[in-house]
């Protein structure tokens, strides 16, 4: 795991100093972490990468797990589904089954922290222990997922637990709903120094292109998106299609074959069929355990990189690609705004022609496509790094104990 | 003897006020009814976000009103508000209500944005911080503007001068009223800091400072 100064490198000396000082304020408090799993899953991903570094900034952090059965977790995915908006039934039965999990859970976890930082719904009903504590204790729910049109009957489930706490964090503006709480807006982040976004050496990303028998001499057009109508991969080969009737170039579509979508096999056949075994379009089916270097190779290899998404959580293939200075253009929806600010730092589009028509004008325009990456690069490394991500968890938990919109510290 | 100038670094938590707007009207609305800092936020944050960009964006208002709704004759207005002009966040506050409620009492048509791409109002809640940079001289300190962070310098030039209301940006304010340097301090609160990055206005500092170091040792 990288040490927080061999981030110095990338973001400067002046910002790594700038969280030891503010990591300095948090000393003789204890931050708990509480979530559903330790391993798999973006939570766990970004927790196990944040916490060794909070410590190392004097943030004494810690992580702790609830426990639940598979028909909890059944339970806790269907709120999931329904809080992106799904129409899911859920049955009284089910409500009370995880109450009952909750209640357990308060009844073994030790809630030693100063600040309780719980991660998503499966955590949200552990704040009935806040007032065992009056109020020495600081609570915080962190919600991870798109929550911008959420199932109502299980958002006001949810919603009676949220307004309980003391702050609730959000990724996305379109994600805030109106609460009694405070909200603060926190987007998730990558990590420069992960196998996805650690620079290459040419020879790797050469056997990855030459692997997937990808040409090395003709634009390479790239979406990396599982397999889900909600990432439109059917609409990207549509948009290709436009292109090539004017350039000669090639699409590569990746995707994970770990995945628990039921829909993943149908999408996958249907964009085999609208690819129609036309030899420039490579549908890649990456296995997990190459996942990140590949990844990482074929979008280091991109021209133009899409994230053509109709909904999307926050799209963070969007900075990974960005990050690599590659121009993007994707779709407007979700967290993907606040990582492109259309014309400066890649594009945003609407629809399947307004992708083919911003393709071909970035392969006909180098320079401008350069810059946007350049751009694009440049808002990454300021906005969307680890290295922020634990400056606003740092000053968001600072700032529980003051209430003043200036503060001297 | 004149007393040193301390460099203090500034960062910023941003808060979600639950508060959306999905045309001008309802613009009109949260813009009078938002806190300062609100208002603060929105004009500063591409500034902040994108300090790396020439041309940089407009304000967050004039990005909204230009590429949501589509109306670009006032976004162009709303993006050329000049926010030197103004010395509290009230007045700014002022102006933007005014321009839109020219514009709504003119205009025949409402726009909606489509769902998902209503403004979202946000507050900016600032945290300022000493660094270990205190220099006494014209020398010391255009060596340790050097060193500070782009917030360091973002602090002392914006923040300090419209959200604290200390009128002139702090480093013309030292250079005046400490070192007595009345012509370099209006040199510099002469610049129009929001047509610059971050790097070259800090760049423009050194520049000047240099110049008139050089100056004195002749």
């Amino acid at each position: 795991m990288p040490k927080i100064n061999d981030y110095v490198p990338i973001v400067g000396e002046d910002i790594i100093e700038e969280l030891k000082i503010i990591g300095e304020k948090l000393k003789g408090k204890v931050v708990q972490h509480i979530n559903s799993t330790s391993v798999g899953g973006g939570v766990a991903e970004i927790l196990n990468r944040m916490i060794p570094l909070m410590n190392e900034l004097g943030v004494d952090s810690r992580w702790d797990l609830i426990k639940g059965g598979e028909k909890f977790f059944q339970i806790t995915k269907k709120f999931h589904n329904a809080l992106h908006g799904m129409a899911v039934d859920i049955t009284d039965e089910e409500f009370d089954v995880f109450l009952q999990v909750e209640d357990e859970n308060i009844k073994t976890i030790n809630f030693y922290g100063d600040i309780i930082f719980a991660h998503d719904p499966q955590t949200v009903a552990l704040i009935k222990k806040k007032s065992d504590f009056g109020d020495s204790k600081k609570w915080i729910w962190r919600c991870h997922i798109d929550v911008s049109y959420p199932e109502p009957k299980v958002w006001n489930f949810i919603k009676q637990f949220v307004c309980q706490y003391n702050a609730s964090v959000f990724s996305a503006p379109v994600f805030s709903q109106n609460l009694p709480i405070k909200q603060y807006l926190i987007s998730p982040s990558i990590d420069p120094l992960s196998d996805k976004n650690k620079e290459l050496p040419p020879e790797i990303i050469n056997s990855v292109l030459d692997k997937h028998e990808i040409e090395k001499n003709k634009p390479v057009i790239t979406q990396i998106s599982r397999y889900d109508f909600l990432k439109d991969p059917v609409g990207v080969i549509e948009a290709f299609k436009l292109v090539r009737k004017h350039i000669d170039c090639q699409l590569i579509l990746a995707g994970n074959t770990a995945t628990d979508d039921p829909e993943h096999d149908k999408v996958l056949s249907k964009v085999k069929e609208k690819a129609a075994n036309d030899p420039d379009i490579h549908i890649l089916v990456i296995e997990p355990s190459n996942n990140d270097i590949e990844i990482n190779a074929l979008q280091r290899a991109s021209d133009i990189i899409i994230q053509k998404s109709i909904r999307e959580g926050f799209g963070l293939t969007v900075s990974e690609a960005l990050w690599k200075k590659k121009p993007v253009i994707a779709g407007a929806v979700g967290g993907i705004p606040l990582q492109i600010t259309h014309k400066y730092s890649g594009i945003l589009t609407h629809t399947v022609e307004g992708t083919a028509y911003w393709i071909k004008q970035l392969l006909n325009s180098p320079e401008y496509a350069r810059k946007l990456g350049e751009n694009g690069h440049e808002h990454v490394k300021n906005n969307f790094l680890i290295t922020r991500h634990l400056k606003d968890y740092i000053l968001l938990f600072v700032y529980l104990y003051y209430n003043q919109d200036i503060i001297h510290l | 003897m004149s007393n040193p100038f301390r460099f203090y670094t500034r960062l910023n938590l941003t808060e979600l006020l639950g508060v959306k707007a999905k045309n001008l009207a309802e613009l009109l609305e949260g813009l009078k009814s938002v806190p300062g800092s609100s208002i603060y936020y929105h004009t500063h944050r591409f500034l902040q976000q994108h300090h790396f960009l020439s041309p940089e964006p407009p304000n967050d208002f004039a990005y909204w009103v230009s590429n949501i709704l589509q109306e670009n004759k006032l976004g162009e207005q709303l993006a050329s508000i000049d926010i030197m002009q103004f010395k509290k966040i009230s007045e700014l506050r002022e102006e933007f209500i005014s321009v839109i409620e020219k514009h709504i009492n003119t205009s025949q048509i409402i726009r909606e944005a489509p769902g998902g791409a209503e403004f979202y109002f946000m507050k900016s809640v600032s945290f300022i911080i000493p660094t270990r940079q205190i220099v006494n001289n014209l020398t010391e300190f255009a060596e340790a503007i050097k060193k500070v962070s782009i917030n360091s310098v973002y602090f002392h030039m914006f923040e300090a001068r419209l959200r604290l209301e200390r009128e002139y940006n702090d480093f013309s304010n030292w250079f005046e009223n400490e070192l007595g340097e009345s012509d370099l301090a209006k040199k510099i609160s002469s610049l129009d800091f929001y047509t610059h990055t971050l790097d070259s206005l800090r760049q423009k500092i050194v520049f000047f400072i240099e110049q008139r170091i050089n100056a004195q040792n002749k």
